[in-house]
């Protein structure tokens, strides 16, 4: 056993809270680590979230949850309910207003999985365990609750399918994946590859269902007037989120409202409407008064989405220098028998590294569970987990440094499109962080660095994600006294949207951050694709910047043309928009004044950005985010308990937009990384197909404690082709290898490779010696 | 949850009096398991008694230089009152590896003793439970059973008790006063509060409708070296897969008496008098700790889910012996 010395390498700052961007030379507000501008609000408790939402007569909902997984509702007997004490209605599939039938169990098209109607107590098909059977509204939560219990109900229950792992037979290959994407991949021949390799990788990883356990549950007020539908909700992309509620309640998209200004976290599963919604708006239809409903923490684990389980099988060809012959990343996972949903986990492979031959598979196995939802970057976040790890075993065993491994199959161009790419930045991001780390000090042989009674080891992984963008439009309007309103349907899911989107205005606009105002989460406003896949900040951002463009375009026709204006006349081509003036070849004035002068009602305009999918630049480079994740663990040699004890993130995602959400952002899905990697399981109990942990006792994510000290680290990049901003996608890039790097170090630290997620401490015990004392 | 009627206890006399006559009555403290269980509709009570503000409130010395704890304090100060820092440090690590800051705040001494499993099958109203409804089975035996007991269970329930300051009280012999009707008093030891399931997983304490705690009595603490060690799934906020409270005291090299206590093992908080025994007059060695571990597990069974917990509480066992030995 080697001692080594706790703590930083000399070279690391030493600096738990440190991140750095450096300053662009045009260096404006764009990029700078201004405080949330909507920070003071939510700390004092003036950020009002769905549930706080209050009107007039409101009642309240409870919802009455499937007590089996399968089956038909033989009776219900709501009499007693009825009864009960401020009870107004009690709502079951046999009095529920009618709706559309939930449709086909495979959805077709990319746009259908978000607008679908997704009808709630229309049938008394029982499809998952929880399934909502009834509804009770009533003058308090409470009591709607209580008159639940109220409820008798006898069923005929069916055998049905809650077991992954011994339906593996039941496996189909589903049409594409989650985001259109094609389903299988292959390129070469794996099979001659693999033969003729010296050294092959054959390992198989099995990640667990998991749940995304957002902060704030689901929850809606819905009220009507007339025919009109305002809906107060937790909601990510309100489009979407509208055309669904739409579809299911029969209504034109144009008679609903969706209002949702602040919300307390998605990780996706805030995409679509649940039946909170559905059943707030159908019984506040009913009843003529304003209904509320939210989900109980319990209630989240079956009715609001999960990531599936998953068996992937990594096999990896090198020869003897470690470079890589053939790659084959097959994924089987669980999906719902009645709405097929297909997490992209292997579709990174086909960017990551380079090999002649390479095979990329995705198969289902449908189980009797409600649908899988985007939870926490789908794809990447599980997929990288047991592909980063497989890279960490051929490095072992082709004795190669992790990163020089990484290095030798790093690729010139996208390795299946064969297009360049945009920026990619891997490389820096690796080398620069094994410097910040320490890395050469990591001992490769695991299980030797012991500390008093702690195995110590070092792990690293890649990071990458793809840069999305969706078409979005933004309207800008400046009053009389030069005060700047932005409105698009954008949502802040916590990330910071509001601050970033305030500092691109105000920067383009040449105006200080107090003169714009960003209002979002209003379905009134111009649409966005809203916040998810890590495409938001490029999106609404770009389509802001545009507008902000358009708008200064309007502001200097008139300035040079109005009677009124101190500019009149001036011809010179060369502008700009800073300091709160506005500036025309040597001719300047004040922006404020120049608009009280010529535009007394103010200017408004709008801009917007297309689908990246259907840019020309899109299709002619490969766009990613990247970055290298480090960690190290301890391991206690007795009782096998895992520790963390530092992590370092360093990041090329494009232009930084605001350092310090950016930074949050990243710590958040480092902090998630550790729970995937560690904590995160929802235990599905085959007899009964019901989630066995569904509370935030039993199911662990990372609390305070076992975060221990985290640096992230931006490295300076500009994606010029990636949108005008030059900003890439960057929520989601911190748990992408995150958890791999833990499970990496945790090999290192003893020696024992746990290919089944989470990496809890009976699985490695087993395998860990005593140790003398 | 069901509602119910509510009154709040003049003494304590009185509060035993009112749940006494009721039969569907339940005492509530800081209620921060009861209410999760009435919202559950796992506990269904009509009639709530708040003993929270009797004045039970008190740590004070007693006359064999122990401490008499009244059952209302707060998880909280126990744990931060400076005579069991110094003398019964156990206890306070104990109390600090519990539940949240924000539960510890609320949670009162006697509640902390009373509370009832975490089974999530427990939990869970649509799930077979002898505990929650008496011949309904016991769907944990068969099932997800990573968290429950290797020691003490019966084929009716398998469930943990999930107290980690009841462990420490164990291995401190604490003893439970209680008030009943008519000021009828009793002194039961900790170790006789807590039944085994056996084919009643449903009665859980010795103690009678109505009968409550006013006190725990410490006495004096025993010399040797006192460590509680929590072995969790997170660093915080997680009940044990393995808890141990050992004190040791060692002259020269042997050992002249230990007291080890158990939790996240067994029903009830479990004291390993066997593996005490063996440790007596032993020298203090790797040996001696290895043997007290497996005479701690013997007997030992696990139903699959729950089976690392054997090896892992030997494993804890004898390490937090040898750390108590270091340290004497």
């Amino acid at each position: 056993m080697n001692e080594t010395k706790p703590g930083l390498p000399a070279d690391s700052t030493g600096s738990a809270t440190h991140s750095r961007v450096k300053p662009r030379p045009d260096a404006g507000l764009i990029g700078r680590p201004i405080d949330r501008v909507d920070g003071p609000l939510k700390v004092t408790g003036r950020a009002t979230y769905a549930y706080e939402h209050t009107l007039d007569g409101i009642a309240y909902g409870y919802i009455l949850g499937a007590a089996i997984a399968k089956g038909r509702i033989a009776e219900i007997d709501t009499a007693e309910a009825e009864k009960a004490p401020g009870v107004f209605l009690v709502m079951t599939h046999r009095n529920a207003p009618a709706q559309p039938d939930f449709g086909a169990a495979v959805t077709p098209t990319v746009p259908e999985v978000f607008t679908r109607a997704r009808p709630a107590l229309n049938s008394d098909r029982v499809r998952y365990y929880d399934e909502p059977i009834a509804l009770v509204v009533a003058q308090t939560f409470e009591a709607a609750r209580a008159a639940a219990g109220l409820i008798r109900v006898r069923y005929d229950e069916e055998p049905g399918r809650y077991d992954f792992r011994t339906r593996i037979a039941d496996a189909y290959a589903p049409k594409r994946t989650n985001a259109g994407l094609q389903t299988d991949s292959l390129i070469g021949s794996l099979e001659s590859a693999s033969a003729a390799a010296p050294v092959k990788i054959d390992a198989t990883y099995r990640t667990p269902f998991e749940h995304h356990n957002p902060m704030e549950p689901h929850a809606t007020l819905a009220s009507w007037s007339g025919n009109e539908l305002t809906i107060h909700t937790s909601a990510q992309t309100l489009a979407n989120f509208r055309a669904g509620v739409a579809s299911t309640l029969g209504i034109a998209p144009e008679r609903v409202r969706i209002v949702s200004p602040f919300v307390g976290g998605g990780f996706g599963c805030k995409l679509i409407a649940h039946a909170d919604t559905i059943l707030a708006a159908l019984a506040a239809q009913a009843l003529q008064r304003p209904v509320k409903i939210a989900f109980t923490r319990q209630q989240m684990f079956a009715n609001a989405g999960h990531r599936a389980e998953m068996i992937q099988q990594v096999r990896l060809g090198a020869d003897n220098d470690g470079r890589l012959a053939g790659i084959s990343h097959d994924v089987w996972s669980a999906t719902s028998s009645f709405e097929e949903y297909c997490e992209q986990t292997a579709a990174f492979t086909r960017s990551l590294y380079a090999a002649p031959n390479r095979t990329t598979r995705h198969r289902l196995v449908p189980l009797d569970v409600n649908r899988g939802e985007w939870m926490r970057s789908p794809g990447e976040a599980p997929g990288m987990l047991a592909f980063e790890c497989a890279m960490d075993e051929l490095a072992e065993r082709v004795g190669l440094d992790p990163i020089e491994l990484r290095i030798r199959n790093e690729p010139a161009q996208d390795p299946e499109r064969g297009v360049p790419f945009s920026t990619r930045n891997l490389v820096a991001c690796m080398e620069e962080g094994a410097r910040r780390f320490g890395w050469q000090r990591r001992d490769p042989t695991p299980g030797r660095t012991l500390e008093g009674r702690k195995l110590i080891g070092r792990g690293m992984a890649a990071a990458i994600r793809p840069n999305y963008i969706g078409a979005a439009t933004a309207r800008v309007a400046i009053d009389r006294n030069g005060q700047v309103t932005a409105r698009l349907d954008m949502t802040d899911i916590g990330t910071g949207t509001y601050t970033i989107l305030t500092q691109i205005a105000a920067e383009n606009l040449g105006l200080p951050i107090a003169s714009v105002k960003v209002e979002l989460g209003d379905s009134r406003f111009p649409r966005t694709a809203g916040s998810g896949g890590s495409w938001g900040a490029a999106s609404a951002g770009s389509a802001l910047y545009n507008a902000c463009d358009a708008l200064k375009q309007r502001i200097l026709e008139a300035a040079r043309s109005s009677e009124a204006s101190p500019l009149r006349g001036a011809m010179a081509t060369e502008t700009g928009f800073a300091d709160g003036e506005v500036r025309v070849g040597q001719r300047s004035a004040s922006l404020a004044d120049l608009i009280r002068r010529i535009a007394p009602d103010g200017f408004e305009a709008e801009g917007s950005v297309a689908a990246g999918a259907t840019t020309a630049s899109y299709k002619a480079y490969s766009q990613h985010s990247y970055g290298a994740h480090f960690a190290e663990v301890e391991v206690d040699c007795d009782t096998s308990e895992i520790r963390m004890r530092r992590m370092l993130a360093v990041m090329a995602a494009g232009r930084i937009l605001n350092a310090k959400t950016a930074r949050s952002q990243i710590l958040g899905g480092m902090a998630w990384g550790i729970g995937a990697a560690l904590m995160e399981e929802t235990v599905l109990d085959p007899r009964y197909g019901h989630f066995v942990n569904h509370d935030l006792a039993e199911y662990h994510v990372p609390v305070n404690g076992d975060i221990a000290e985290m640096e992230v680290v931006f490295l300076e990049e500009q994606d010029d082709k990636a949108n005008p901003l030059g900003a890439k996608g960057l929520g989601e890039l911190g748990v992408c290898g995150a958890g791999a790097a833990v499970a990496n170090a945790v090999y290192n630290a003893t020696g024992v490779r746990v290919r089944e997620f989470p990496i809890t401490l009976d699985k490695v015990l087993p395998a860990l010696p005593l140790i003398a004392i | 949850m069901q509602s119910f009627t509510y009154q709040r206890a003049e003494s304590a006399e009185q509060a035993a009096a009112a749940v006494a006559t009721r039969p569907n009555a339940r005492f509530i403290s800081g209620g921060t398991n009861l209410l999760d269980l009435m919202k559950l509709e796992i506990e269904r009570p009509a009639h709530l008694v708040d003993i929270s503000r009797l004045p039970l409130d008190r740590i004070e010395e007693t006359d064999e230089g122990g401490l008499r704890i009244g059952a209302q304090v707060r998880n909280s100060d126990l744990a931060a009152d400076p005579q069991v820092r110094s003398r019964y440090p156990m206890l306070a690590q104990a109390l600090l590896a519990g539940a949240s800051g924000q539960i510890r705040n609320k949670a009162s001494t006697a509640g902390n003793l009373l509370q009832r499993t975490r089974c999530p099958y427990f939990y869970d109203r649509n799930m077979p439970c002898n505990k929650r409804e008496q011949g309904s089975g016991c769907a944990a035996l068969q099932g997800f059973n990573r968290m429950h007991a290797v020691l003490g269970a019966s084929q009716a329930c398998i469930a943990v008790h999930p107290s980690d300051m009841a462990v420490a009280m164990s291995g401190l012999d604490a003893r439970i006063e209680t008030i009943s009707p008519e000021r009828k008093t009793r002194t039961i030891p900790i170790g006789d509060l807590h039944r085994l399931p056996d084919t009643m997983p449903d009665m859980e304490t010795v103690l009678d409708h109505g009968e409550m705690i006013a006190a725990v009595t410490l006495p004096p603490p025993p010399p040797g070296r006192q460590i509680y060690r929590k072995v969790r799934d997170r660093a915080s906020y997680a009940f044990a897969l393995v808890s141990v409270a050992a004190i040791v005291e060692k002259s020269g090299g042997r050992i002249r008496s230990a007291r080890i206590a158990m939790g996240g093992v067994a029903p009830k908080p479990w004291r390993a008098t066997a593996a005490e025994q063996r440790l007596t007059g032993a020298t203090a060695s790797d040996a001696a700790f290895t043997d007290a571990a497996e005479a701690a597990l013997a007997g030992a069974v696990g139903h699959g889910g729950n089976d690392f917990k054997i090896p892992l509480a030997k494993r804890t066992v004898r390490h937090t012996l040898a750390a108590a030995v270091e340290r004497a």
